[in-house]
């Protein structure tokens, strides 16, 4: 019968497709695990108490990367505190009054582009323009950096998350005699809420392990440093410079500091998931 | 107009004169004219797509928030235009209330969702908000059901409470009038029941317009009916008129079933 061929190849070709397709899973999942695998095997012997206490040392000596976290905290604080509410204020003029004009369209095509641009062009821009003007390296322009990274992603999830919220709902706001700018506080926002934290926890994650933006901004900085004016170092570039060198205890805390961003990132990755779910 | 002539025995709440609407270039409404008698239920019939939904949203503007679409003609209240009025859209919807035909509780608690409208035009203290909260929840037939749960959130509630809800966050706001579209079409036939109540109710102290697709609704709970087919009004009367000795063949033809 020929409706029993068909089934039969149909089925064949289910088969087929279900192998290949757990296959490239278990291809992406080894490499995968194996990173994650390996950092933490070679990263573990350095997440001592020490690394959180001490600073990053001269070759030859015991230290810890407690300047290199306190820099990245400052500046990823800073720049998530810069970027946040201007990606949720872009987005929300894009999600909720752009629906006129060209504005809108083209606002979100560029931040699209900015979304996708390589971060080494965002460092060399904010030296550019900051940088090589002030003179020297510092925390704020390494935060710039880091917050021009966050606006796009911000910018994007806020605009999404807000489109998911149906119309019917500003309806009933509006049918109440809400003005816009409340049904959007009160309602919208309320609605959209688990999905725009999920954005900015996202972002978060993204600037936590950014190298190339800091090389060319915060660079680097030996000693313990609160000043934002000045260089000021931080877990990528001091992952970066001491994976390249030559010693072996500083590599040992490059693996320590890439092992910690993992977790970091890990731990946000399951923070922003879990909220999203509720 | 025949039909219409001696059909409104109050005073007319809102007069409707040669109303238009179009969705971009789609003409959805053509030259209805229209008399929403006071203190009264006004049923809107006619076969889906009809413009009954359209006509009602354009008495609280609510068309305005989508650039294509716009309203012509004349939306007379209280003597003022209110199609074309200066006053500030949200003072008139503040006057004109609207339930929907899906339950859409706000991300907040129930208490919030009666108080979120008050709060815009009114500063109670909170005893007063209280009393307010529960005085719109006991008339929509939902008190008991909550009392006991204000502060939880008003997606917990069921489909039929939560249309509830929604219908006693429009009467928190006292309105003047009360916009209904297909208000039960998502209950079951005991919230149903319920919510035909509290319309007839309703209409003690407000002007009541509701749209339905249900037949034995607009006869059971309206005072006036009109029935709407392609963008025309085609009959407007009592009810009992419109139900029972329909002017026209065509109305006849709907209600009997013999539509189409």
């Amino acid at each position: 019968m020929s409706t029993n061929a068909i089934y039969l190849r149909r089925k064949r070709m289910n088969r087929v497709m279900m192998t290949v397709s757990t296959a490239a899973l278990g291809f992406g999942l080894f490499w995968l695990l194996w990173i994650i695998g390996v950092l933490l095997w070679e990263g573990a012997s350095a997440l001592r108490p020490s690394l959180f206490t001490q600073m990053t040392p001269p070759p030859g000596g015991d230290g810890g990367l407690a300047n290199a976290i306190y820099g990245s905290v400052l500046m990823a604080g800073a720049g998530t505190l810069i970027g946040t509410p201007i990606g949720i204020l872009a987005g929300t003029y894009l999600a909720e009054y752009g629906q006129r004009g060209w504005l809108a369209p083209a606002t979100r095509f560029i931040n699209d582009v900015l979304l996708s641009a390589p971060s080494i062009v965002i460092g060399l821009f904010v030296y550019t323009v900051y940088v090589a003007r002030v003179g020297h390296f510092s925390g704020w322009a390494g935060a710039f950096a880091l917050a021009i990274i966050v606006i796009p992603v911000v910018v994007r999830t806020t605009d999404d998350m807000l489109k998911l919220v149906p119309n019917s709902l500003r309806e009933a706001a509006a049918a109440l005699g809400a003005p816009t700018w409340k049904i959007v506080t009160m309602v919208c926002y309320r609605a959209a809420r688990s999905g725009i934290v999920t954005g900015i926890l996202l972002a978060v994650a993204r600037i936590a392990g950014e190298t190339a933006p800091l090389l060319f901004t915060a660079l680097n900085n030996q000693f313990w440093s609160s000043d934002m004016n000045r260089p000021m170092a931080n877990l990528p570039v001091v992952i970066f410079q001491f994976a390249m060198s030559p010693y072996d205890d500083w590599h040992r805390l490059a693996w320590g500091g890439a092992a910690l961003i993992t977790l970091l990132v890990l731990a946000i990755n399951i923070a922003a998931r879990s909220l999203f779910r509720k | 107009m025949p039909d219409t002539a001696n059909a409104v025995v109050s005073a007319p709440k809102l007069t409707v004169r040669n109303l238009n609407f179009f969705y971009g270039g789609f003409h959805a409404i053509k030259d209805v004219n229209l008399e929403i008698p006071e203190k009264r239920v006004t049923a809107f019939i006619g076969p889906s797509g009809c413009g009954k939904s359209t006509l009602l949203r354009t008495f609280n503007r609510m068309f305005e928030l989508y650039p294509e679409q716009r309203a012509t003609g004349e939306l007379m209240m209280g003597g003022e235009n209110i199609l074309t009025s200066k006053t500030d859209v949200s003072l008139i919807r503040a006057k004109i209330g609207m339930v929907f035909q899906k339950a859409t509780p706000f991300p907040m608690s129930i208490y919030d969702n009666i108080a979120f409208g008050v709060r815009l035009f009114e500063d109670l203290p909170r005893a007063r908000m209280d009393e307010r909260v529960e005085w719109a929840l006991s008339k929509a037939a939902i008190w008991k059901e909550v009392k006991d749960k204000l502060h939880q959130s008003g997606n917990s509630l069921s489909g039929g409470q939560q249309q509830r809800l929604c219908i006693a966050r429009g009467i928190a706001v006292k309105p003047e009038v009360l916009l209904l579209d297909e208000p039960c079409s998502a209950l079951d036939p005991i919230s149903t029941a319920k919510v035909e109540e509290l319309i007839t109710e309703l209409k003690a102290d407000y002007t009541v317009v509701i749209v339905t697709h249900n037949m034995q609704q607009a006869a059971r709970v309206s005072d006036f009916t009109a029935y709407m087919y392609l963008g025309e009004l085609v009959e407007f009367g009592e009810t009992d008129q419109v139900f029972f000795k329909p002017g026209k063949q065509a109305t006849e033809d709907y209600i009997t079933g013999r539509f189409g």
